[in-house]
């Protein structure tokens, strides 16, 4: 596998040099885009070095937003993305950790049909059941709100899943160990089982923010209220403005910034990301 | 200190029966060893008495306290583990004092006791690693010494010491002797290496399919094995067990005449189990047994003689060398005194007749 012939290191690069121009582009495309005056984007050719208008576009973005979109400022979207992304993963990660602890250590009645109940759950993505849980939130009178916003994307299959498979390759003797040392089981959960599963929590945990901090669909059905939009329904609602041209410039600016908190996560937690996909330290 | 008793132990997993009906008394102090081929229940016993199994029928007492329901950390045990099952996160001291620390002790209480069992041990220097930066030797001196640290009444071992180099496993088996001397803490260890058997007990359960075959200090169990299973397990080589005919008053092996019976003993059946131990077998030019040889192993102090008689295997082992080669005739004798014999068809011990 470790050939290490100059040709091949060659092609090796080449090929990851072509990935990293593919995406790496339109990002940087839109950084451009969001550096120019609105103009220079719409008459001529689409420029390809930055301009000189950075610090003015995500001022007006940061403070006011788009008068045209409602003229929301970014920040306070960008904040109720961080809280419902915040919540989704923290929230997501308790419950599944909970619920996976209950169903590998503990014998109660119908608790192979749970765990199967709740596997199959993971074949229904959020727009499958998007209807009747809109149904069931608005019926609670939660439309318009956080609790709208994060509850009904709170429970997790996948992490439950996950833990679950974590918990069955810890040892049974572990277990034994602790109950011989006088832990209980809330007390294995804490003092062996978090400690252990530390590196999972962390992966999971950057997976939940960005699949949390990226909902569409639904933070756009429950909130009408401008004041509870999150960022990523905000872009769209920018570039949809009625018959005037949309504000490029403006838009590319809350598109860089509604990259950089998954960014951040991404790159703070990465060597715990990692480690949480790759190893099984027991 | 602890004595423990154990009274028609049985246990079920569903269907399968995994122990059939125990019982068993261990003195106060006592080394008493479980031995079996695999699969034959020893963990499942070792685990009912630590209360991490639960027990389908019978009794268990700790000190004449009944604990069928009692909860492991109220049972006043400490288990070591096959894979020493250490807490990966925690650094050897915390994996020591863990115990120590549910049970509520103070910082400097559970300082002094741990820094006191890894002096006896002799782990002080590690007290600040984790389990993985440990050889397996050194992770088994931790389990050890995480179960001594918790001042135990009962101490259980799940074969400790399979994990480890042959060199090592010697070396820690007489360590583990010499610290349950010291200490005096009862102990059950389960194994199924028969030297290991026979080196640490005081005395030892052989243990075959869920019932336990037969109780007894080493010596007992190898001088006057109770069933023929027990014959065959302990020992190395094992004892020949040699399908015989009875006709008269002589014990006869593929129409050899070998002995007559002997007056203490009272064969009914035509046909029996004789049992020689390897090294009771006699060379002798005017022997009844006589022998071709088919295999010889020189293992310098003594040497092992395989041969076959019709479809009947036999081992002798002779002192010092000897020149054998192939083919050769040789001929034994079989001290009647030294001879076993068991029931064809229970496979149990045939008593000596007192009338
Ligand atoms: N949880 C279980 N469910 C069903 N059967 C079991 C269970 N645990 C053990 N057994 C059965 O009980 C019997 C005794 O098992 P046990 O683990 O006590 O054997 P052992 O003597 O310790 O063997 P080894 O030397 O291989 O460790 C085996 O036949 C095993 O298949
Ligand atoms: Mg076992």
């Amino acid at each position: 596998m470790v050939e290490n012939r100059p040709i091949s290191r060659y092609i090796a690069h080449g090929i990851l040099i072509i990935g990293v121009v593919i995406t790496f582009l339109p990002i940087w495309l839109a950084f451009v885009a969001s550096t120019h005056p609105v103009d220079r984007l719409l008459n001529d050719q689409m420029p390809f070095w930055p301009g000189d208008q950075l610090l003015e576009n995500y001022g007006t973005v940061l403070s006011e937003g788009m008068k045209k979109a409602g003229g929301v400022p970014v920040g306070t979207m960008m904040l109720n993305s961080l809280i419902m992304a915040l919540a989704i993963a923290i929230g997501k990660i308790f419950i599944s950790f909970l619920s996976a602890f209950a169903i590998v250590y503990f014998r109660f009645p119908f608790r192979r049909t749970i765990f199967w109940m709740i596997f199959i759950t993971l074949m229904l993505p959020v727009e499958v059941r998007i209807l009747p849980t809109f149904e069931i939130v608005a019926n609670l009178g939660m439309l318009n709100s956080y609790g709208g916003l994060i509850i009904p994307l709170i429970a997790s299959a996948t992490a439950t899943f996950l833990f679950r498979q974590f918990f069955l390759t810890v040892p049974d003797e572990l277990l034994e160990a602790a109950r011989i040392d006088g832990a209980g089981p809330m007390r294995f959960l804490k003092d062996i089982l978090l400690p252990l599963s530390r590196t999972s929590i962390a992966a999971l945990f950057v997976i939940q923010f960005i699949y949390g901090w990226n909902q569409f669909l639904w933070p756009l059905l429950v909130t009408t209220d401008q004041s509870l939009y999150t960022i990523v329904m905000g872009i769209r609602s920018m570039i949809t403005v009625g018959d005037s041209e949309p504000t490029w410039h403006l838009i590319m600016a809350t598109v860089i910034l509604a990259m950089l908190p998954p960014v951040l996560v991404v790159m703070l937690m990465q060597r715990q990301f990692v480690k949480g996909l790759v190893e099984t330290e027991k | 200190m602890a004595e423990l008793k154990l009274e028609k132990v049985r246990k079920n997993y569903g269907q399968v029966t995994a122990i059939h009906q125990i019982d068993l008394q261990v003195k106060n102090g006592e080394f008493l060893v479980i031995v079996g081929p695999s699969g034959c229940g020893k963990s499942t016993l070792l685990r009912m008495v630590a209360g991490l199994e639960a027990i389908s029928d019978g009794d268990i007492y700790i000190n004449e306290k009944h604990v069928n329901e009692v909860e492991p950390k109220d049972r006043q045990i400490a288990m070591v583990f096959q894979n020493y099952a250490l807490y990966p996160h925690m650094s050897v001291f915390n994996n020591m004092a863990y115990g120590l620390k549910i049970a509520g002790l103070n910082r400097s209480d559970i300082q002094k006791r741990v820094h006191e069992v890894s002096e006896i041990l002799e782990i002080k220097s590690l007290l600040d690693r984790k389990p993985r930066q440990l050889s397996g030797g050194q992770r088994q001196r931790v389990a050890m010494g995480r179960a001594i640290v918790r001042n135990p009444a009962l101490f259980l071992f799940d074969e400790p010491l399979s994990n480890l180099d042959a060199k090592l496993r010697v070396q820690m088996r007489i360590e583990i002797k010499q610290l349950q001397r010291r200490l005096g803490i009862t102990t059950l260890y389960v194994t199924h290496d028969q030297v290991e058997a026979m080196t640490l007990a005081d005395r030892l359960l052989v243990m075959n399919a869920g019932i336990a075959e037969q109780i007894g200090t080493p010596l007992e169990i190898y001088e006057h094995p109770q069933t023929t299973f027990v014959a065959g397990f302990i020992g190395s080589p094992p004892m020949n067990l040699l399908q015989c005919v009875v006709n008269g008053h002589q014990i006869f092996l593929e129409k050899q005449a070998l002995l007559g019976i002997p007056p203490s003993r009272n064969i009914e059946k035509p046909s029996v189990v004789l049992g020689i131990r390897p090294e009771h077998l006699v060379l002798d030019p005017q022997g009844p047994l006589n022998l071709t040889i088919d295999l010889v192993e020189t293992l310098g102090a003594d040497t092992l003689v395989y041969a076959h008689l019709g479809r009947q295997r036999i081992v002798a082992r002779l002192p010092d060398h000897h020149k054998v080669s192939l083919g050769d005739q040789m001929r034994f004798t079989i001290p009647p005194e030294r001879a076993n014999f068991f029931d064809v068809d229970s496979g149990k011990k045939i008593a000596a007749k007192f009338s």
